[in-house]
Parts: C-alpha cells; sequence; structure tokens
C-alpha cells in the first residue's frame, strides 16, 4: 500500500538532490538553473501527494499556479543568461562580480 | 502489488535521473536526464490520478522549456567547462543535501501523516480529472489564473527585451517598426510611374 508518507520521502529525496546539485555545480549558471527547475519540481509533487490523499482538488490548482511561474521564471533567467554570455563570453559564475562592493 | 512495483520503479529511475542531472559532465546529457525525471514524474502524478497535471507536465516541461534548455546550450556552444570545485564542495554538498533529507525523512516518520487519517477515496470511474480542475480554476480561481496570464505576458515582454539589441557592426537598432514614419508616408514616396513602349 503506497501511502502519502511515500510521496513525501520521495520529494525529501529529490528536495535534497536538487540542494547538493546546487552546491556542486556552482560555477555553471545552467545547470544551476535546471537545479531550481528540480527543487520546483520536488514541490510539485508534495502538491499532488496532499491533493491526492486528502481528497481535495485546491493542490493541483496550486501546481497549475506554479508550472506557470516556473515557466516564466525559466525563460526570464535564460534571456539573462544569453544577455551575459553576449556581453562576457561567458557563463561562470566566478567571473560575474562586478556589482561586488 | 501492482502499484508498488510501480511505485518504486518510477521512484528509482527519478532519483537516478535527477543524479544524474547533477552529477554528468556535459550539459546537454545533464538537460536530457531531467526530461527523463520529467517523464518519471509525470508517471508518479498518474499514479495519484492527477492526468490533467501530468499531461501538462510533459506538455509544457518536456515540449517548450527543455526545449528552449536544449537550445540555449547548443547556441552558446559551450565548450564542455572545467568545474574545479566539483570535489571540494563535496563533501559539504553531500553533507547538507544528507542532512536536509535526513531531517524531512525523520520529521514525516513520526508525524501524523499516517495512512489512517489520509485515505484516497475511490473516484468512480467516470470522474474527469480536467473537467473538475477546470471547474474550480474558473470559478475559484479565475483572479489568479488571469494573474497567471499577466505574469507569463510580463516572461514573454521581459525575455524579448532582454534579448533584443543593437547591431554591432553599424550601431543600429534591431529592425523595428516605425509606426508614425509609417502612417505620414504619401503616395509619392512609394510609387514610381514609368512611361515605356508596351512590347
Amino acid at each position: 500500500m503506497i501511502t502519502l508518507t511515500h510521496y513525501l520521502i520521495v520529494s525529501a529525496l529529490l528536495f535534497a538532490i536538487s540542494v547538493a546539485g546546487i552546491f556542486l555545480n556552482r560555477k555553471n549558471i545552467l545547470i544551476l538553473l535546471m537545479c531550481i527547475e528540480l527543487l520546483l519540481l520536488s514541490v510539485n509533487l508534495n502538491f499532488v501527494a496532499f491533493s491526492h490523499f486528502m481528497n481535495n482538488l485546491d493542490g493541483q490548482v496550486f501546481v497549475f499556479f506554479i508550472l506557470t511561474v516556473a515557466a516564466a521564471e525559466s525563460a526570464i533567467g535564460l534571456a539573462i543568461l544569453v544577455t551575459i554570455f553576449r556581453n562576457r563570453r561567458s557563463i561562470n559564475v566566478e567571473d560575474l562580480h562586478s556589482l561586488k562592493g | 502489488m501492482f502499484e508498488q512495483i510501480l511505485f518504486y520503479w518510477f521512484t528509482a529511475v527519478l532519483l537516478l535521473a535527477a543524479i544524474g542531472v547533477v552529477v554528468v559532465r556535459n550539459p546537454v546529457y545533464s538537460a536530457l536526464s531531467l526530461i527523463l525525471a520529467f517523464f518519471t514524474m509525470t508517471a508518479l502524478w498518474l499514479l495519484m490520478e492527477a492526468e490533467f497535471l501530468a499531461i501538462a507536465l510533459i506538455l509544457v516541461y518536456v515540449g517548450a522549456v527543455m526545449v528552449l534548455f536544449l537550445f540555449i546550450i547548443m547556441m552558446l556552444d559551450l565548450k564542455i567547462v572545467e568545474r574545479e570545485g566539483f570535489i571540494r564542495y563535496l563533501p559539504i554538498g553531500l553533507g547538507v543535501a544528507g542532512m536536509v533529507a535526513l531531517e524531512m525523512i525523520m520529521v514525516l516518520q513520526r508525524s501524523n501523516f499516517d495512512s489512517e487519517r489520509y485515505l484516497a477515496a475511490e473516484s468512480p470511474a467516470d470522474f474527469n480529472n480536467a473537467e473538475a480542475l477546470g471547474e474550480l480554476l474558473y470559478t475559484h480561481y479565475l483572479y489568479p489564473f488571469e494573474i497567471a496570464a499577466v505574469v507569463l505576458l510580463v516572461a514573454v515582454i521581459a525575455a524579448i527585451l532582454l534579448t533584443l539589441r543593437k547591431r554591432v557592426a553599424t550601431d543600429q537598432p534591431a529592425k523595428t517598426q516605425d509606426i508614425e514614419q509609417q502612417v505620414r508616408v504619401k503616395r509619392e514616396d512609394r510609387v514610381r510611374l514609368v512611361k515605356m513602349k508596351s512590347e
């Protein structure tokens, strides 16, 4: 019998993997963006699991909105990435230090 | 029993694909394993009878967002970047991730999310997830729905504005319409009558 706890644990593991990814790939903005997508995906799994096991569709509506915002976020993020690459010829996080005080 | 086999299989594939996203050196392979992660997540959502969201995830993420990622990777023509710091941050990364996972699992195991309190009701055979979701979305959540549309519009405009640029060689702006000039144009500017013999 698959219970709510099973899904929540899967979501926690996925969240932990993507947090590790943010730590390990902190040089490459592209992979950082992908890790953020994974984080959002694990949160969405939480919402869908609660929605299913509490017999309440509101959670799925929230997942819908999260998908919308995540799509907008990745579109703007990639546009910023393209602009950075055009100006700097690199997407290494270490090269982006012009705002350092 | 069959449901359990499916759940564990898809969970294993999902976690392996997520590890692949993090560990693989080539960004293209990383994006491809993220696509695999999205697909297996779709399967998990189908197990939980969230059909509309599962299909929306495939259409929006695999169809649009990941194609955008791959497009950017290929457009930027990234060489396989050296990952200095991967080994250096490996202990702290694994430590933080392990702590996060451990704490969450300990909380979840002792909490009240037990199977007696949260039981999924059997939905009737003709239950339509998309219809139920649409009814909720267009009545109770109508304003958030419209705000989501505005968010998407802002994203479109922002992405276009960010990537629009002047041409480097001539310092001219990118090709745009000059509405004022278009309105003010006269017939004499565009039409030239030529007299010639018929052939």
